[in-house]
């Protein structure tokens, strides 16, 4: 820690000795029999002297105004995280990083990082979250070290999941004496960073200026290179709060900010997997988390089109155009050849299993007999004990540590070189085919959205297609998943740019869909994008309060409610198992039912401040209320249109 | 915390399997629609196979289901995916035979040239 003036008395000094005072006084209880006893002796001591006398009972002189400090420790921390290059912080105010807040705001000048006001931690990452996939690069959040990570931590453990970088600042008093009274010792913990070590990259706690700034850097640092995910830094507050003296800051640096090059694959065995690639027959890809970047989605476009190899997406990030011929067109049934980009539990996607599927032997590859499946990614790098992401074994026949879209330059010429008239000649025959079955998906996919059309509650193919016909003409980004609707925008929408799709929760964590869409909309404000998001009703009832940042940061997002009244997954698995032991099925609303009362997702839209319209039921009123709110999206405020939906 | 289990039921190839060997059991009578719409409900079926019998992401579509009357009993005492089986104690064969008409009854879905949006979407 960097020293004070010398001389001077700090605030902890002052405190210390405050504190020392305190408890000689309680630990010497005087009794009333003892106060006579003292007033006699003393009537025997001879009389004070004048000077001693005056002394004793003129005030005491002013004690140091511990405020007075112009250059607080976190003066040095904000100069640290604004050379990271960080846009915002997410935070809910908490008084164990009350300084750094302030210095952010005054020192700082509220800008890069800006800060957002949260009601909830769960809220500050989730926004985090939902931006770094929208913007590459993570935003900040502050929280206290105790009950605030405690918030977060299921919103940390999506993003760890989902390997997007979130930049966790969190303040604690590691030093006792420091503490003022019960809610500060409350709130101080030993090591603060332990509660979320199982689901986060990297953390540490500083006891220096000069620690913190390095750990600052290289939190960044490790967040950002793939495999990325969130890091936690202690903000000690007596280091926030103690003044720095002229001579330490002078001292003081923030290092350099040395980036670190995605890991990319081992030539030997990139070579070995082209090889395979261009001799395969029926060849897939399978695309979890591929495209971090725009440039991943190229990439694999690339790939793709140069071997005519079908892709089946884990829509887990924007990976391949969704009108694209060889968008979802393969059969893994079918394949001789499997490329795996960044898929997490692999064996479950290419293996079935029974619902029971008692002591795991209810299974049976989904691949056919003799299909060599090679896997690539940095998933192999990053894994922890305790918490079980990282699915069940790989059985690939060949695993390639290292990232995906790092890797794939090295894939795409090592096919080049391989690929001979003859191949190209059998890639072009196999493209018609693709091409033929992308349009027989196609045609299906509009004949299913008709069914339903009119009901009520309103359809979900219903909703994501007038929802489309609105929004297709625009520079749009739906930063929601789409699987609790039946993946409706993926059948029906025309996806063709990385930010327009960023995937869903990473370990599906309910709670996420409300401040990551809000986190992505901020992102996209600057580039003038309509960003949509469908948002499920059990996940908004999470933390709300995420409404009103976004209607009192202006971020403008077109929120359209999936509002199916029930925490339908749920509902679907209780009834499952009524069935299974063959009882009443018609009871299972019980606990998952969101009705008696209806929620009024508009009123709680307009009671945050922002605009809002519904429910609608009818389907007919559906276009007009979207129009009317991505009128205010446009003008730079959010919407909310609350739709009553079928389950699914 | 809640968790989506999205790959259990999203195999679910609940109700569609139309080769499905047609049952020999003694034939109940003809259904009755409005009795099969209120077992569609109280049962739950809607949750898998929407409202309309349209079908979705976890269940199939079953509206003018392509099986018949014993073929659906059939394949709900023994279903295929995750669709779990439901027993003669949980809704007898003729109930079964009620949600069958229901099902039949549902209108069939316009093509989508007949609906103007989904046109323009082509």
């Amino acid at each position: 820690m960097a020293n004070s003036k010398k001389g001077s008395v700090n605030r902890r000094g002052f405190l210390k000795g405050a504190a020392v005072g305190a408890a000689a006084l309680v630990a010497k209880p005087v009794s009333s029999e003892a106060q006579v006893a003292q007033q006699t002796a003393q009537a025997r001591v001879p009389l004070p002297s004048a000077a001693l006398a005056a002394a004793e009972t003129s005030p005491p002189p002013p004690r140091v105004d511990v405020y007075s400090t112009d250059r607080p420790g976190a003066d040095f921390m904000v100069d640290a995280i604004k050379s990271l290059g960080i846009e915002y912080v997410a935070a809910n105010p908490g008084s164990s990083f009350r300084a750094l807040h302030e210095a952010i705001i005054n020192y700082g000048g509220n800008k890069s990082p800006e800060l957002l006001t949260c009601c909830h931690e769960e809220s500050s990452v989730g926004m985090a979250h939902g931006y770094a996939k929208i913007e590459g690069k993570p935003m900040m959040v502050m929280a206290h070290g105790t009950v605030g990570l405690q918030h977060a931590s299921m919103a940390i453990y999506n993003a760890y999941a989902d390997r997007v970088p979130v930049y966790v600042v969190i303040g604690n008093i590691a030093d006792g004496p420091f503490r003022r009274g019960d809610v500060e010792w409350t709130h101080a913990v030993q090591d603060a960073a332990a509660m979320v070590r199982d689901y986060t990259k990297w953390d540490d706690a500083p006891v220096s200026l000069t620690q913190f700034g390095e750990s600052a850097v290289r939190a960044y640092k490790i967040a950002m290179t793939p495999p990325m995910a969130p890091v936690v830094v202690v903000a000690d507050a007596v280091l926030q709060e103690e003044p720095v003296s002229e001579e330490d800051r002078r001292r003081l640096r923030v290092p350099k900010l040395a980036v670190t090059t995605p890991p990319a694959g081992d030539p030997d065995a990139v070579s070995q997997v082209a090889k395979a690639l261009v001799a395969a027959e029926t060849p897939l890809i399978i695309a979890g988390r591929s495209a971090r970047t725009p440039n991943g989605l190229k990439l694999l476009v690339e790939l793709a089109e140069l071997l005519q190899a079908p892709i089946m997406d884990r829509r887990m990030r924007m990976n391949f155009p969704t009108r694209h011929p060889l968008y979802g067109t393969g059969s893994l049934a079918q394949s001789d050849v499997v490329l795996a980009l960044e898929v997490p539990d692999l064996w479950t996607v290419t293996h079935s299993q029974t619902p029971v599927n008692r002591m795991g032997m209810e299974s049976k590859p989904l691949t056919k007999a003799g299909a060599k499946v090679f896997s690539i990614s940095s998933l192999e790098l990053l894994m922890k004990s305790n918490y079980q992401d990282f699915g069940r074994y790989n059985e690939s026949d060949l695993v390639i540590a290292g990232d995906a879209e790092a890797t794939l330059p090295s894939l795409i010429e090592a096919c080049k070189r391989l690929i001979t008239a003859d191949r190209k000649r059998v890639f072009d025959q196999r493209s018609a085919k693709y091409a033929e079955t992308a349009k027989r998906l196609r045609d299906q996919a509009l004949q299913d959205a008709a069914w339903a059309w009119d009901a009520s509650p309103i359809a979900t193919a219903r909703l994501s297609a007038e929802l489309w016909n609105l929004v297709r003409n625009e520079d749009w980004s739906l930063v929601s998943g789409d699987g609790m609707q039946s993946n409706w925008p993926t059948r029906l929408w025309d996806f063709t740019k990385h930010y327009q799709f960023i995937g869903a929760q990473g370990a599906y964590g309910i709670g996420y869909g409300a401040p990551a869409a809000v986190g992505a909309a901020l992102a996209n404000k600057k580039y003038g994008r309509l960003t949509v998001n469908i948002q499920n009703d059990g996940d908004l009832n999470y933390a709300p309060g995420v409404l009103w940042t976004a209607a009192h940061h202006h971020i403008p997002l077109l929120t359209v409610m999936h509002n199916n009244r029930a925490y339908h997954q749920e509902r679907m698995y209780v009834a499952d198992m009524a069935a299974r032991a063959q009882r009443d099925v018609s009871r299972v609303d019980i606990g998952n039912a969101l009705t008696n009362p209806n929620i009024d997702y508009a009123s709680m839209a307009k009671g945050y401040g922002m605009y809002s319209v519904g429910p609608i039921e009818n389907p007919a009123e559906l276009a007009p209320a979207l129009k009317k709110a991505i009128d205010v999206v446009k003008r730079g405020e959010p919407a909310l249109v609350d739709v009553v939906t079928q389950p699914r | 915390m809640k968790r989506h289990y999205l790959l259990i039921l999203t195999a679910s190839a609940v109700l569609a399997l139309p080769s499905l060997v047609q049952g020999q059991a003694s034939t109940p009578a003809a259904g009755d629609v409005e009795n099969g719409k209120r077992l569609f409900t109280k049962q739950n079926c809607y949750y898998c196979h929407g409202t309309e019998g349209q079908g979705g992401r976890d269940g199939a579509r079953i509206a003018q289901i392509g099986l018949n009357a014993q073929g659906l009993i059939r394949y709900v005492r023994r279903p295929a995916g995750a669709m779990p089986a439901f027993s003669e104690k949980m809704i007898s064969d003729q109930e079964l035979t009620d949600i069958y008409a229901y099902l039949k009854s549902l209108p069939k879905a316009k093509v989508p040239k007949d609906i103007p949006l989904l046109d323009q979407l082509k």
